[in-house]
């Protein structure tokens, strides 16, 4: 392989990662407060939908992602009901959010585009585009410099907004009130109650969080990382991100770490075409399956110990 | 003076339980108060109103004369009420000090209340002998401690008002004298002290004055120096009950159940039970005292054949049985086991009670043969086993769990005793039982115990341990500490449960 790819691979390392840091984050925000959040897959995959749909319709990336944000967030709330309200069983409210997605972005689709589930091709002014940080292209000649900038630079709004998440995140969860409160609730929503705290609410902020972060994630990939909606482009990210949330001990810094890693494992099947061991063609397939053999060995649990926010997935009630 | 806290007329449902019926309550400023009252009695759910953790139906409450209202446990704080409930509230991955600010944080950042906290345990630690490291993580400390912080927690949210419900299940005698002391220095300073209990001592000892509750009703108050432990008894079960087990000398015989050596270790490799040697024999009841958590669980688990033993040997009536881990093997050959977790081992919940009945029993032949089960012979007999042990109500047909703590114990016990059996271990034998069932079930063991059989017993209540047993093995951090008799005395257990080995003066 020739190492000037390198910072490409990098580069597109990134790009692959940011949904699945949105999806981590939003998932580190509803299972710190207690609720297990399996939906983040059908979240994002309606809100790329949502996001493709409308971009393509109001002409502006900036309405796609609006939309994009309001559906997630609607199914965020009906997931928040059936879990806060009602007590039902969080992964099964989850995998029926999940399956609604894949089902209804279809249908809505070919009923409104009739392009067999897809939507129209986004044209540059419907996308987030790549934008150039200042000073970027002035580095463009001095070796290694060069190769930070290609790397750091030429990325989109929404990549700078995930990776800035990533902090305010952790901060918001270590230093304020409100992350006390939240982190306090997934572990003993009992304390919280006592404490005159009311424990619906803080789980409901917490799933509205999540339910923003996925509309993000979604708009991201339809307006950004592609140019259209194509049916079940989410590709298991809402997975991938719940095993990068495991694997990082629902933290944030190393869920950032770890969806870096599952964005090199994606980046590199691209990168890989044609790569050969002596006489032997390694198929393409092998590089695209990394990731998600990556997901099955993590979520096995295979690799250290994590122990989840001890009251995540168990309905509040206030008798014991 | 007018009192710290009325309630007046407290009135609560829970669908067709009605859990407070019409009660009024007066709690004078600076003084402990107890409630006592049986499981069930409403006393829990009394105080949970008052600390708005629920609503009354109906009444009053006041605090400082003042009628107010109180939705709900912020605004029972913002009137100075505090609570340190029976299962703490704690987060226990946060340290002492994110617990203690957690819902009294002032500000969108937790930083400054972070300080503040740490300077007011601080001035806590030095006026009331609360002394704890501020970050220490909750989840490190022993319960002890932990139960300070739910103290100190109360306290720096301005509490004036202290209800504290069944402080003492889960400490030492020794953990227990010294809350008694924090206490006394809380109320000598002007706070005002609720104490719920069903511990008759725990009243006597340290409260000022005692309100009795019986199945939701307020049954009278009285001066502690005017009444007497007798009569507080009585006026809690409605009726004259024996505090005292009456039992004869023990005629020890041959022995049944002899441990060398046993070690069990959990999955972390952790010694629970840590090289026990012991023996039981005929005619007699061996207790095992400590404080909950100490290994007796698990060696209750390992002789009764729930869990295989690590190393060591256990040889019941001349069979090494240590190995094996086969509780119906067991049951057949004559070890009959009373669980300390009724509600999750000794019986089914949704089960009916004849079928509970037979848990652990039903290959017996009488029962049915092959596949088949006699559901007649089974009713039939719990119906007799339920005669026997007075189970009330008498309908084999009622789910498990619609029965009382007591009487779901007595359908244990009897399934388990009507067999025979030469071994009885028995757990928490009156965990959550009410007096009157707990008189009938210490008569029973005593009658077993008469009868030549061997009994082990664990309990956490050592006054229980006291009373039955003939003697006394205290165990702590798996380890036996040492064996005494009955007339042992109790600071000297107590002392051995906090693991202090002494050499028997």
């Amino acid at each position: 392989m020739d190492p000037s790819l390198i910072p490409e691979i990098l580069a597109s390392s990134i790009r692959m990662a940011v949904p699945l840091i949105l999806a981590s984050l939003a998932g580190l925000w509803s299972e710190r407060s207690g609720i297990v959040d399996i939906g983040l897959e059908g979240k994002m995959l309606a809100a790329a939908f949502a996001a493709a749909s409308a971009s393509f319709y109001f002409q502006s990336a900036w309405a796609g992602l609006f939309i994009a944000i309001l559906v997630s967030l609607a199914m965020a709330l009906v997931h928040g009901y059936a879990s806060i309200n009602q007590r039902g069983n969080q992964v099964v409210s989850g995998v029926a959010i999940n399956m609604l997605a894949a089902g209804l972005a279809v249908v809505l689709g070919n009923t409104w585009f009739k392009e067999g589930g897809r939507t129209p091709a986004l044209s540059e002014a419907m996308r987030f585009m790549p934008i150039d940080l200042p000073g970027a292209t002035a580095l463009a000649d001095i070796p290694v410099l060069a190769g930070l900038a290609k790397i750091v630079s030429g990325h989109s709004l929404l990549t700078y907004l995930a990776l800035a998440l990533v902090p305010l995140s952790a901060w918001a969860l270590a230093r304020t009130r409100f992350g006390l409160r939240l982190r306090a609730v997934g572990e003993n929503p009992h304390a919280v109650d006592t404490a005159g705290i009311s424990v619906a609410r803080l789980r409901y902020q917490a799933v509205i969080i999540a339910g923003v972060l996925c509309g993000i994630a979604g708009a991201y990939i339809s307006t950004s990382l592609s140019a259209s909606f194509v049916r079940d482009m989410s590709a298991g990210r809402g997975f991938m991100a719940l095993a990068a949330l495991i694997f990082a001990n629902w933290r944030a810094w190393p869920a950032l770490y770890t969806c870096l890693l599952f964005g090199f494992l994606q980046a590199i099947g691209n990168f890989m075409q044609g790569a050969r061991i002596g006489q032997f063609e390694i198929p393409v397939q092998f590089f695209n399956t990394l990731p998600y053999l990556m997901t099955v060995v993590l979520l096995a649990g295979f690799i250290g110990k994590s122990i989840p926010p001890r009251a995540s997935g168990i309905p509040y009630t206030k008798d014991r | 003076m007018t009192p710290a806290i009325e309630l007046i007329g407290i009135d609560k449902r829970f669908g067709s339980v009605h859990a407070n019926k019409d009660v009024s309550l007066a709690i004078g400023k600076g003084s402990i108060h107890g409630i006592i009252g049986e499981n069930g009695a409403g006393k829990s759910t009394l105080m949970s109103i008052l600390f708005g953790f629920y609503h009354a139906d109906k009444g009053e409450i006041r605090v400082g004369g003042k009628p107010v209202k109180i939705k709900s446990s912020a605004d029972a704080i913002a009137h100075g009420v505090g609570m340190v409930h029976q299962h703490f509230m704690l987060v226990e991955p946060f340290t002492v000090l994110e617990n203690v600010v957690l819902g009294a944080e002032g500000a969108a950042l937790i930083g400054p209340a972070l300080a503040r906290a740490r300077a007011e345990l601080e001035h806590l630690a030095h006026n009331y002998e609360l002394d704890v490291d501020p970050d220490a993580t909750i989840g490190e400390l022993p319960v002890g401690l932990q139960q300070r912080v739910e103290i100190l927690k109360a306290l720096f949210k301005g509490a004036e008002v202290l209800i504290l419900d069944e402080p003492t299940g889960v400490l030492t005698p020794d953990e227990a004298d010294q809350l008694f002391r924090i206490l006394g220095t809380l109320r000598d300073q002007g706070k005002t002290v609720i104490l719920i209990t069903h511990k008759l001592r725990e009243i006597m000892a340290i409260t000022d004055r005692v309100s009795v509750m019986r199945r939701g009703e307020m049954v009278g108050t009285k001066e502690t120096k005017q009444t007497s432990v007798e009569e507080l008894a009585e006026m809690m079960v409605g009726r004259r009950v024996l505090l005292r087990v009456e039992k004869g000398e023990a005629n020890p015989g041959e022995t049944v159940l002899e441990v060398k050596n046993l070690t069990w270790r959990d999955r972390k490799g952790t010694a629970r039970v840590d090289n026990v040697s012991f023996n039981v024999r005929k005619g007699e009841i061996v207790g095992i005292a400590g404080v909950s958590g100490n290994g007796q669980s698990e060696l209750l688990d390992v002789i009764a054949g729930i869990a295989r033993a690590t190393s060591g040997e256990i040889v019941f009536e001349g069979k090494s049985i240590g190995a094996l881990a086969d509780p119906r093997y067991l049951r057949r050959e004559g070890v009959a086991h009373v669980p300390e977790d009724r509600q999750h081992r000794g019986l089914v919940n949704s089960f009916d009670a004849s079928e509970s009945s037979i848990l652990g029993w039903h290959f017996e032949e009488t029962l049915g043969r092959g596949f088949h089960l006699d559901r007649r012979a089974v009713v039939e007999r719990c119906r007799h086993e339920m005669q026997d042990f007075d189970v009330r109500p008498a309908d084999p047909y009622l789910k498990s769990a619609k029965f009382s703590g007591g009487n779901q114990q007595k359908i244990i016990l009897a399934r388990e005793i009507s067999r025979d059996p030469d071994l009885l271990i028995v757990g928490q034998p009156t965990r959550g039982v009410d007096i009157g069932a707990i008189e009938f079930i210490h008569k029973r063991l005593i009658a077993l115990r008469d009868q030549g059989k061997a009994i082990l017993l664990v309990s956490v209540e050592l006054d229980e341990i006291r009373s039955l047993s003939d003697r006394i093995l205290v165990m702590f951090a798996g380890k036996i500490m040492g064996e005494r008799d009955a007339s042992a005395d109790e600071r000297e257990l107590g002392l051995l449960m906090a693991g202090v080995a002494k050499e028997a003066a």
